[in-house]
């Protein structure tokens, strides 16, 4: 932050982001990263965010795909925004502008994912049967330390733009980003509860979140040694595993994160 | 000829009319005394050394000794399906390896009657299921993926795919062919070699698989089968696959997740279930008792998506009851083999002793028992089609998988009410919705947590239809375009990976 | 049961969740369910019972233009001797005949318990004022007439007319008195299963004593779903308020394999008390011959000809 002349500028108090709030950590923990007290979170913490996603999600499901797509364009207005901001706080102008690029991407998705997963399929016999995805529900997400803003994003939009909520573990060394981008999606239409963000040591989170009964799915592609643990404690409710990349673009991303629900119904009269 | 009872005026009506027994002949199946592993397209002595009987589960009879197959035999499974991924199998022409699942799908239908014999044989299956249903959908299933084997490209467009290598599979002992199908069908279809290790009590149809495959000249090693118990499958789970599919129980299913951890194998699992079969006052009445019927009886309920908990609207609950009654006394209990056997053996007797503790926990939990008059056979394992009226949401029947011929009767008020207490399971493999009225067919589909919604219908299965659950019910996809996914790899696709 | 009450624009709900409601049905789970029941392996003496039974339900019939006094006198015979190198085989239920025949029926029947059936009530359209109809069932009546066929007005009926439909079974229920009354559906021109069992519904609420699917002149008449959906009908009358009405599936049953699968369904869906022909009927010409064939084959271990069975 660059000081400037005659004045004491005002610091940012980096806090978590859970049900749409800014709390700080339950455990009033902090520890220092990128020069900066950063909320340490505790594992009630990550019971919080669970249970806010769990609340959110259905009706960010239910919302239009139109709608989604229209939300989650706006994460990326509201990213774009404040271009300058993040290139300040991560070094990388290219990478926010990827950032923002990536949102617009996923946000275009919304409305043709059932199209291009789904299905009409033609059994033998009198019946109309198709395949729709939907989403799987809470998804813990790992992600990755780097790139601090476009690891984060790469991860966190197709898990939203499936219809999920999620409960994010920031990058540990970097976690600036992840907060600053909290702000972009309270101010951006994202019911609260459906993206969470957490941030402190992710080797005391990621077991937390891994082996929480009411979370669907898990996203291990910020983890490193730990991923073995991880699966086996995720194993305890069958928790879909995704390993991902950090700068993946793909609808596969998405698909991950989807249930694919197969509907039978005769054709008679 | 029956007996004629006089009454009044009337022209007199019969006493009874027994269906004379109509079985089908076992003549058609021929068993050895002893099987062998199948390994690089030839049955070999296992190095275990150990065998164990497999039986006929409606009498008891002992029918042939199976392999118990050690990880010694499995590692050279393994290793044999390994060459034989390398040695051509994965380079050889898409085009080619349709054709040799075409010639697989054909063969099953040539012998289909012997197959539906030797599973109702082995399994306790009515022979009515096995002809109708298990043995000509196995044989879809391998013609449906015939057609995709060279036709990948299209099923996942922009996307680098290749096959997987070995994959191992475990199969459950409800439909022994039919899941077979399901596993290898697929598997060959994407270009991998296969480990299949069948269910430990019923192995035969899987063992009578290989003469198929020979007649189809199928390249040795492209398939391969190990038979044993839980072991046999545990020592599957840990050898060089590259993939693990598995069917059958969620506490497995488990365990097996928890042993692959961190590997970066790839694994599906289709695990169990305790589905919601709901009925609407509006709906086609005697029809929705057929699928109530069709849902928990069929195949003595030894099926993952049985409709195993009945949710009533509480304003056609009497009505509702009274029919499901009356026709469980016309449901006939009996020799598997008998082509008006309606309801068959149960598949063992660790399964039969399960369903016994269960229903006794339901009974004393306070549930109300309801039983069709029937006769059961002495020998054998057998338990007669069951309804539980007066269950509460916590009692165990309404919670845990039974797996056998056992409903468990609820009731609510609303369709609020019944999606709440449907999905009020860890499981999601399927459920059933029974209504007239189109948009509410449509509101409660979209809120079942459940990857197969039947509506106005039940147990209806299809290659071109994916099945597979949400939950605790498994992941994965089996069927359809979906079902190719999981033996592909996609790992080397970069096209859609930006600066990856 | 308390009255329902009228609903200011006359809507009535029902007071109980009780049966018989009008419902609907599902084609394709009716079809399989059909589909099912015909699979059953019917056997040996199973089977000689079930031929036997379908003997003594038909209703041997003639309904054609061309018929004759001669015509009708040798199918009456057949009906009182079916098979005439074997006595063991019962006489059929009823003939069935124009109205101007019965008496020649009568006749040749006389004595042997085989009943006369006819038809009234403008066969096979219904398309007339309800007066002639009402007349036509009478005169059958006196004309001797154990049993009179008739046929609802389908026209009134697709056009939702339903009242009419009814008051007019009603009508020729009192003018028959006595005597049993089929009610036919017409089946193949009704549409829908829907239709096939609410049809069902207002026939046996005007007082049908059976319900019979056709008359015999279409092409789509009596399959196995129809039959069944009609026998479910039946049978939530009779568990609701113990009556017992009678079935007559007719036209389309030519063999005796449909027969047995026919007598296989109404033993699954209503059980024993209607496999008689007090409550069960078979319409029809072609039928008995290859039942009778079907007899001697089981009796005999050997394939038959039609040769060796009379055309009457």
């Amino acid at each position: 932050m660059a000081e400037r002349a005659g004045r004491l500028p005002v610091k940012k108090t980096y806090k978590l982001y859970i049900g749409g709030a800014f709390p700080r950590s339950e455990s009033g923990r902090t520890y220092e990263a990128e020069g900066q007290n950063v909320a340490r979170a505790s594992r009630k913490d990550v019971r919080d965010a669970v249970r806010a996603a769990r609340a959110a999600q259905p009706k960010w499901a239910g919302m239009t795909a139109y709608n989604r797509g229209q939300v989650l364009y706006r994460v990326a207005e509201m990213l774009e925004a404040r271009t300058g901001e993040f290139a300040e706080l991560i070094g990388d102008e290219a990478e926010v502008h990827a950032a923002v690029d990536r949102f617009v991407w996923y946000a275009g998705w919304a409305d043709k994912l059932a199209q291009v997963l789904g299905s009409a399929n033609p059994v033998a016999g009198p019946y109309f049967n198709f395949t729709v995805p939907e989403p799987t529900g809470v998804v813990g997400v790992l992600v990755p330390e780097e790139p601090p803003l476009l690891g984060l994003v790469s991860r966190l939009a197709p898990v939203l733009v499936g219809g999920n909520g999620a409960v994010v573990v920031a990058s540990e060394s970097r976690p600036l980003a992840a907060i600053e981008l909290a702000e972009v999606l309270a101010t951006s239409d994202v019911p609260g509860g459906i993206a969470n963000l957490l941030t402190g040591f992710r080797s005391e989170l990621a077991p937390v979140l891994a082996a929480h009964m009411d979370v669907n799915a898990l996203d291990v592609t910020g983890a490193d040694g730990d991923v073995p643990e991880l699966e086996r404690l995720a194993a305890d409710n069958v928790k879909r595993i995704v390993r991902g990349s950090a700068d993946a673009q793909s609808p596969w991303e998405i698909a991950g994160f989807l249930e694919l629900k197969t509907v039978w119904h005769p054709m008679g009269v | 000829m029956a007996e004629l009872e006089q009454r009044g005026d009337r022209t007199p009506i019969p006493a009874a009319w027994e269906y004379a027994s109509a079985p089908e002949s076992r003549e058609i199946v021929k068993l050895e005394e002893r099987y062998g592993l199948f390994i690089g397209g030839e049955f070999v002595e296992p190095r275990s050394g150990e065998h164990y009987k497999t039986l006929d589960p409606s009498s008891e009879e002992p029918l042939a000794e199976i392999p118990q197959a050690g990880p010694e035999d499995v590692a050279l499974a393994v290793g044999t399906a390994r060459k034989a991924f390398s040695d051509g199998w994965s380079a050889a022409s898409p085009a080619e390896r349709a054709k040799y699942l075409f010639r697989i799908a054909r063969i099953l239908q040539e012998r289909s009657r012997e197959f539906a014999v030797l599973e109702s044989l082995n399994g306790g299956k009515p022979i009515r299921e096995s002809r109708d249903v298990d043995v000509p959908l196995a044989a879809a299933h391998f013609f449906y993926y015939a057609g995709w084997a060279d036709k990948l490209e299209y099923a996942f467009p922009h996307r680098r795919q290749q096959p997987l290598g070995v994959a191992g599979q475990i199969i459950p002992w409800n439909f022994p062919l039919l899941m077979l199908a399901w596993k290898i069908a697929p598997a060959l279809a994407a270009g991998n070699t296969v480990v299949l290790k069948p269910a430990e009590t019923t192995p035969l149809s899987a063992l009578l698989f290989c003469d198929v495959l020979r007649q189809a000249e199928l390249p040795p090693g492209v398939v391969n089968i190990v038979t044993g118990d839980g072991a046999t499958g545990a020592a599957l789970v840990k050898s060089e696959v590259d993939k693990i599919a598995f069917t059958g129980s969620t506490e497995v299913g488990k365990a097996i997740q928890r042993e692959l951890a961190g590997t970066g194998k790839k694994l599906t699992l289709e695990l169990g279930g305790k589905a919601a079969n709901i009925i609407f006052d509006d709906c086609a009445l005697d029809q929705a008792v057929e699928g109530i019927v069709n849902g928990i009886y069929f195949n003595q309920g030894h099926v993952c998506c049985a409709g195993s908990r009945l949710l009533v609207q509480e304003s056609i609950y009497e009505p509702l009851l009274e029919k499901l009654k009356r026709r469980l006394t016309t449901l006939r209990v009996g020799d598997p083999l008998d082509k008006n056997t309606d309801v068959g053996a149960i598949n063992s007797r660790q399964q039969l002793d399960k369903i016994e503790e269960l229903v006794a926990a339901g009974e004393e939990e306070g549930a109300e028992i309801y039983q069709p008059p029937c006769r059961l056979p002495e020998k054998g394992y057998w338990f007669a089609p069951t309804v539980f009226t007066n269950v509460a949401q916590s009692y165990r029947i309404a919670q845990e998988e039974i797996f056998g011929p056992v409903l468990s009767v609820l009731t609510f008020r609303t369709p609020d009410e019944a999606v709440e207490k449907a999905n009020n399971t860890p499981y999601g493999l399927s459920a059933g919705v029974w209504t007239e009225k189109g948009s509410r067919i449509l509101w409660m589909a979209q809120r079942l947590e459940a990857g197969v919604i039947w509506a106005n219908t039940y147990n209806r299965f299809d290659p071109a239809s994916p099945f597979g659950g949400y939950k605790e019910s498994g992941f994965g996809r089996e069927g359809g375009l979906h079902g190719l996914e999981p033996y592909l790899d996609f790992r080397e696709d970069s096209a859609d990976v930006i600066g990856g | 049961m308390a009255q329902a009450p009228a609903l200011p624009t006359g809507f009535e709900l029902p007071l109980e969740p009780r049966l018989p409601r009008i419902g609907s049905v599902d084609q394709v789970a009716v079809e399989a369910r059909a589909t099912d029941l015909s699979r059953r392996s019917i056997k040996r003496e199973a089977k000689l019972f079930a031929l036997d039974l379908a003997v003594r339900m038909m209703d041997l019939t003639t309904l054609e233009g061309a018929d004759t006094p001669g015509k009708v006198a040798a199918l009456a015979s057949k009906a009182v001797r079916p098979d005439p190198s074997d006595a063991s085989v019962p006489s059929v239920a009823a003939v069935c005949v124009y109205p101007n025949l019965v008496q020649t029926a009568r006749e040749r029947v006389a004595g042997s318990g085989v009943k006369v059936a006819s038809v009234a009530t403008a066969f096979p359209s219904g398309q007339s004022p309800i007066d002639l109809k009402v007349a036509e069932a009478r005169r059958v009546v006196e004309l001797g007439a154990d049993e009179v066929d008739m046929v609802i007005d389908r026209g009134a009926f697709l056009a939702g007319r339903y009242a009419k439909v009814y008051d007019e079974i009603v009508q020729v229920k009192e003018a028959v008195a006595e005597t049993h009354l089929k009610v036919i559906l017409e089946v193949g021109e009704l549409g829908t299963y829907d239709n096939v069992r609410r049809a069902s519904l207002l026939a046996i609420a005007a007082g049908a004593d059976f319900i019979k699917t056709s008359t015999g002149k279409l092409s789509s008449s009596a399959t196995l779903p129809v039959t069944l959906v009609m026998l479910e009908a039946i049978r939530d009358v009779f568990e609701e308020t113990g009556r017992r009405v009678g079935m007559k599936p007719a036209g389309g049953i030519r063999n005796a394999k449909q027969a047995v699968q026919t007598l296989v369904l109404v033993h699954e869906t209503l059980g024993l008390d209607w496999l008689t022909p007090d409550l069960f009927r078979f319409g029809a010409s072609s039928l008995l011959n290859d039942v009778l064939m079907q007899i001697r084959k089981e009796k005999t271990g050997r394939y038959q000809s039609p040769e060796y069975f009379t055309i009457d």
